[in-house]
C-alpha cells in the first residue's frame, strides 16, 4: 500500500504549498488595501511601479 | 484670465462646485477660483490630465488659501524625526495621511507624484487607510517641500499633534496566521481520521499507524500555536481571580489532546484529533469576525489628534516654530487664519474671531476683543492674533477632561459580557457531572474512569457558548456597520443593550451645525433689495454669508463695486448704486445689542433696516425619535447654551425630559456620574470636544458626525447624522443579541447532553464526536446568522440599505 503513502505526501505538499500562499498574501498586506490595486491596473500611461525596495529595508 | 458674470449651471472643471461670482478660465474650462485653476494648470504642464479623464470634476476645492510658511515646522530636525518611518543619507520615507483621497483619480494623481517633483522616487497610496507612502531624495528635494508639492495640488498632509506620539504597532496579524494554520491542520486530520470512521481494515495497521501519527503531528501546530490565544486570556483572567470563558476552553483543549496522544500511544484508538481543532479553527474564525474593526475611523481620538504639530512662538520679534509640547505659559503665541489655539491664553494683540465648532459644536464663530481669555481648542478665522499662553497645552481647560485618568479607568472594569458569567456556571455543573462520574465508575469499573472523565470535558466545552457570542456579536457589527453606525467592538453592543437612561447634547446633536434657521425682523424688504443683499453676501466667505446666500437663493447675481471686508465685523459694498452693509449690530448700528444667539444687521444707504436672526435648525428626525426613545427610556438633554431655547426644547421633548442649560463639559460628565450612582445605564449622544469628557464616562457613548470620515470625539460606537432615525431599532438589534446567543446555547446544550450521555458511559467514540462537534457548531452559525439578519431585515435595517446604495 506504499502508493497511499505516497499520495498522502503529495496531498499533504499541495495543501502546505496553499498555506504558505495564505500566509504571504496576509504579511505582504494584500488584503490591506482591496481598492487601489484594482484601481491602479487601469492607469494607462503608467511609467514607473511603486518601488518596494526600501521596505525590505526597514528596520522596525 | 477675464472675469464674466457666472452661469447659473456652470460648474469648475476641477472641484465641480458652482462658480459662484467670477470664473477664472484657462483652455476655455471654467474654475470656481483661482486655486483651482493652479492645480489645473500644474496637472497641465506635468501630463498629468488623465486625473480629470478618470473621474469626473474629482478635485477638491481650493477656495481656501493655505498660508506661505504653513510647514516651515517641517525644517527643524527634531520634528522632522519624529513623523518620518525611515531614513538614511539619501532617502527618507514618510507617510502622510491624506483625508481628501477619495477616488481613482487621486490614486492616480499621488502616485504619479515624481513628475511634478523629482526628488520624489516613489508615491504608495493605501487607499483604505488614505495614507501615502512616500520615498524621497534628500539631495534633491526636502520632507517641506514634499508637503508643500502635496498641499499645491489640493491633497494637504493632516500633521497633527497626535503623529509626534509613539507610533502605533501594526495591526496584529497573528490571529489570522493562526486561523489559516488551524484550517490547514483541521482539513488534513478530517481527511486522515475517514479510514478511522468507515472502520479501517484491521490488517492494514501499518497504515493506520501512519495516519494516527501524522494526526499527531498536525495537531502539534494547533496546540502550540494556534490555540496561544486562550491560553494566553485564560492566564490572564485567572491572574485577575476571574473565571473567563476561555479557561474551560483551554483546559478542554489540554485534555483533550493528552487523551489522544495517549490513546496514539498506547495504540488504543486514534483520538479525537480532528474535533480539537475543529473546535479551535471555528472559535478563531469567530474571534476574527467579531474583532474586525473599521480601519478608517478611530475611537480614540485625544485632543491631540486635533491639535496641530507646531505653532509659530513670538521670540524678539521672531516667529519660531515650537511643537505643541514646548510652549509655556508666558509664551507669546502667533495664531494666523485657520489655525487652531493650542492652549489657554489671553488675547494680546489683533480681534479674534473664534470658531468654537470643535469644542462645542457650535458652527457661528463667536468675537473676543484684547485682553478676553481664549480657550485651547478654539479656530481663528480672519486675521493674525497673538495669544499669551497662561497655561501649557496639556494642562488646558479642554485637554485636561482627557487627562483625567479616572474617568478611563473606571470604564475598563466596569463592563463585564454576560457570556463569562454564563460559562461560568456551565463550567460548575461539568465539574460536578465529573466528579459524580468518576466516583460512580471508581466504585464500579476504575479502567473506565479516565476514558470517561476526559471525554466529559471533551464534550462539554463551552465552545458552543463562544462560537454563538462571536458570530452573532460579529454579524451584528457587521450589519450595524453596513447602516452607518460603527461599534468600537463587541463589548458595545452588550453596552447598548442595557442602556437605561439616554442623555443627548442640543447643539451639533439635536441641532445640526449644517443648516440654520434665518428669521428676518425689521422694515419690509423689496424683492431687489434682497438680491442686492445676496450679491453682496456672495463676495464673503465667511459662514454666516454663506447662510444667508443660501438663504436668499437668488437667481440673479448682480455685480458689486468697491467690495469691503472688516474681519470680525461685517462687509460692504455698492450694488446697483446702493451703498449696502451687513454685519454685526456694532458695525450696522454703532452699538452692541443685548441680544445673545447670533443676529445680522443690514443697512441700504446708511439706513438700518433690521436684522437676520440665526436659530439652530433641528434635524428632522428629531422629533420621530424623541418620540420612539422616550416610550423605553429616561431623557435628558445637556446644553452648553443658555436656556433661549427652552421652550421649544421642551415641546420637542416631552414633559419627563430633563432639560439642562448653560453645562459646562466638566458638568456634564458630572451629571452622567451622578446618574450612574442612581444606579442608571447611560448612554450619551454628543459630538464636540465639549461632550468627550461625558461620552468617555458614560456606558456607552454615542459621537454623532455628519460624514464618516469626520474627526469624532473617542468615543464606544459612531452614528451617521442622517441614520440617527434610526437609532431605536438598533438599539434593539443589540438587545435582541443576548436572546439569540442564549438560544443557541441551549441548543448547543441539547448537543452536549446527547454527548454527554456517551462520555459518563465512557464509550464516546471518535465517530459521535466527529459528528456532534461540526453538526452543532454549523446549526450554531446557521443559527445566530440567521435569525440577527432576520431580525434585522424586520427592523427594517437591511432593506433601507439598499435605497441608500
Amino acid at each position: 500500500m506504499s502508493v497511499i503513502l505516497i499520495l498522502l505526501a503529495a496531498s499533504i505538499t499541495v495543501a502546505a504549498l496553499f498555506l504558505f500562499a495564505f500566509l504571504w498574501s496576509v504579511k505582504s498586506g494584500q488584503f490591506e488595501d482591496d481598492y487601489s490595486p484594482a484601481s491602479r491596473i487601469l492607469f494607462d500611461d503608467k511609467s514607473t511601479t511603486p518601488k518596494k525596495t526600501l521596505r525590505a529595508t526597514k528596520t522596525k | 484670465m477675464s472675469l464674466v458674470i457666472a452661469k447659473p449651471d456652470l460648474n469648475c472643471y476641477h472641484c465641480g462646485e458652482k462658480c459662484l461670482i467670477n470664473i477664472a478660465t484657462s483652455d476655455a474650462k471654467a474654475f470656481c477660483c483661482e486655486g483651482c485653476k493652479i492645480v489645473y494648470q500644474i496637472l497641465n504642464e506635468t501630463n498629468l490630465c488623465n486625473y480629470y479623464s478618470l473621474n469626473k470634476n474629482p478635485g477638491i476645492t481650493q477656495r481656501i488659501k493655505v498660508r506661505e510658511n504653513k510647514f516651515a515646522f517641517l525644517d527643524d530636525e527634531k520634528i522632522q524625526g519624529q513623523l518620518i518611518s525611515f531614513r538614511d543619507e539619501k532617502q527618507i520615507q514618510v507617510t502622510f495621511y491624506l483625508p481628501q483621497i477619495h477616488c481613482s483619480s487621486c490614486l492616480y494623481l499621488l502616485e504619479n507624484m515624481h513628475r511634478i517633483d523629482e526628488g520624489i522616487i516613489s508615491g504608495n497610496v493605501n487607499f483604505v487607510k488614505k495614507e501615502i507612502d512616500i520615498v524621497l531624495l534628500v539631495e534633491k528635494t526636502s520632507l517641506r517641500k514634499v508637503v508643500e508639492v502635496l498641499t499645491s495640488i489640493g491633497y494637504e498632509p493632516y500633521i497633527s499633534l497626535n503623529d509626534l506620539k509613539e507610533k502605533r504597532p501594526a495591526i496584529n496579524k497573528s490571529m489570522v496566521y493562526q486561523l489559516g494554520v488551524a484550517g490547514f491542520c483541521f482539513g488534513n486530520i478530517m481527511l486522515m481520521s475517514f479510514p478511522e470512521y468507515l472502520g479501517i481494515d484491521a490488517s492494514e495497521t501499518a497504515l493506520r499507524g501512519v495516519f494516527r501519527w501524522m494526526n499527531f503531528g498536525l495537531a502539534l501546530p494547533v496546540l502550540l500555536y494556534c490555540a496561544l490565544p486562550f491560553y494566553t486570556s485564560s492566564w490572564k483572567s485567572l491572574q485577575h481571580k476571574f473565571l473567563n470563558i476561555d479557561a474551560p476552553i483551554a483546559l478542554a483543549i489540554i485534555i483533550t489532546f493528552i487523551r489522544s496522544a495517549y490513546e496514539v500511544v498506547s495504540g488504543a484508538g486514534g483520538g479525537y484529533f480532528d474535533s480539537m481543532t475543529g473546535i479551535v479553527f471555528f472559535m478563531l474564525a469567530g474571534r476574527i469576525l467579531q474583532d474586525k474593526t473599521y480601519r478608517q475611523l478611530s475611537f480614540e481620538r485625544d485632543y491631540t489628534c486635533y491639535f496641530p504639530v507646531a505653532i509659530s512662538v513670538l521670540k524678539e520679534e521672531k516667529e519660531i516654530p515650537t511643537i505643541l509640547p514646548d510652549i509655556k505659559s508666558g509664551n507669546t503665541v502667533l495664531i494666523h487664519n485657520e489655525e487652531l489655539i493650542p492652549a489657554d491664553g489671553i488675547l494680546t494683540k489683533g480681534k479674534a474671531f473664534i470658531d468654537y465648532s470643535f469644542v462645542t459644536g457650535e458652527s457661528l464663530p463667536v468675537l473676543k476683543e484684547v485682553g478676553e481669555l481664549v480657550y485651547a481648542g478654539g479656530k481663528q478665522t480672519g486675521g493674525n492674533i497673538e495669544v499669551l499662553a497662561i497655561k501649557e497645552v496639556a494642562q488646558s481647560y479642554l485637554t485636561k477632561l482627557w487627562n483625567k485618568e479616572d474617568v478611563q479607568e473606571q470604564k475598563e472594569t466596569a463592563s463585564k459580557s454576560f457570556v463569562h458569567l454564563l460559562s461560568r456556571w456551565f463550567t460548575f455543573i461539568v465539574f460536578a457531572i465529573a466528579i459524580i462520574t468518576a466516583i460512580y465508575w471508581q466504585l464500579n469499573d476504575t479502567s473506565k474512569l479516565w476514558p470517561a472523565v476526559t471525554a466529559i470535558f471533551i464534550i462539554a466545552c463551552p465552545c458552543a457558548l463562544l462560537l454563538s457570542n462571536t458570530f452573532t456579536n460579529g454579524n451584528i457589527l457587521q450589519l450595524l456597520g453596513k447602516n452607518n453606525f460603527y461599534l468600537k467592538n463587541a463589548q458595545t453592543i452588550e453596552d447598548i443593550a442595557s442602556v437605561t437612561h439616554i442623555v443627548l447634547d442640543k447643539t451639533g446633536t439635536l441641532t445640526t451645525t449644517a443648516q440654520q434657521d434665518i428669521v428676518y425682523k425689521g422694515m419690509p424688504l423689496s424683492l431687489l433689495q434682497i438680491e442686492e443683499l445676496a450679491a453682496l453676501a456672495s463676495y464673503s466667505s465667511h459662514p454666516l454669508s454663506r447662510a444667508l446666500v443660501k438663504y436668499f437663493d437668488s437667481k440673479n447675481k448682480l455685480p458689486v463695486d468697491s467690495f469691503k471686508e472688516i474681519t470680525g465685523l461685517g462687509i460692504s459694498g455698492k450694488v446697483n448704486g446702493n451703498q449696502i452693509k451687513i454685519g454685526s449690530s456694532e458695525f450696522i448700528t454703532g452699538n452692541s445689542n443685548a441680544y445673545t444667539g447670533t443676529s445680522i444687521y443690514v443697512s441700504i444707504n446708511n439706513k438700518t433696516y433690521g436684522y437676520y436672526r440665526f436659530n439652530n435648525h433641528y434635524r428632522e428626525s428629531i422629533p420621530f425619535l424623541i418620540k420612539k426613545l422616550n416610550a423605553g427610556y429616561r431623557l435628558s438633554v445637556l446644553s452648553g447654551d443658555n436656556d433661549a431655547e427652552k421652550v421649544n426644547l421642551e415641546t420637542i421633548m416631552g414633559k419627563k425630559t430633563t432639560l439642562l442649560f448653560y453645562q459646562k463639559p466638566e458638568e456634564k460628565l458630572q451629571y452622567i456620574k451622578h446618574l450612574q450612582l442612581q444606579g442608571e445605564k447611560v448612554m450619551m449622544i454628543g459630538d464636540g470636544l465639549n461632550d468627550a469628557g461625558a461620552l468617555k464616562q458614560s456606558n456607552a457613548g454615542v459621537a454623532i458626525t455628519e460624514q464618516a470620515n469626520n474627526f469624532t470625539p473617542s468615543s464606544d460606537a459612531i452614528i451617521q447624522a442622517k441614520q440617527l432615525a434610526m437609532l431605536p431599532s438598533f438599539m434593539q438589534l443589540c438587545k435582541a443579541n443576548r436572546h439569540i446567543v442564549i438560544a443557541s446555547f441551549v441548543l448547543s446544550i441539547v448537543y452536549n447532553i446527547i454527548g454527554l450521555f456517551f462520555a459518563v458511559q465512557g464509550n464516546l467514540s471518535p465517530v459521535i464526536a466527529a459528528i456532534l462537534m461540526p453538526s452543532s457548531s454549523l446549526c450554531i452559525v446557521l443559527l445566530t446568522f440567521g435569525s440577527s439578519s432576520l431580525l434585522a431585515r424586520k427592523l427594517g435595517l437591511l432593506g433601507s440599505q439598499k435605497k441608500h446604495d
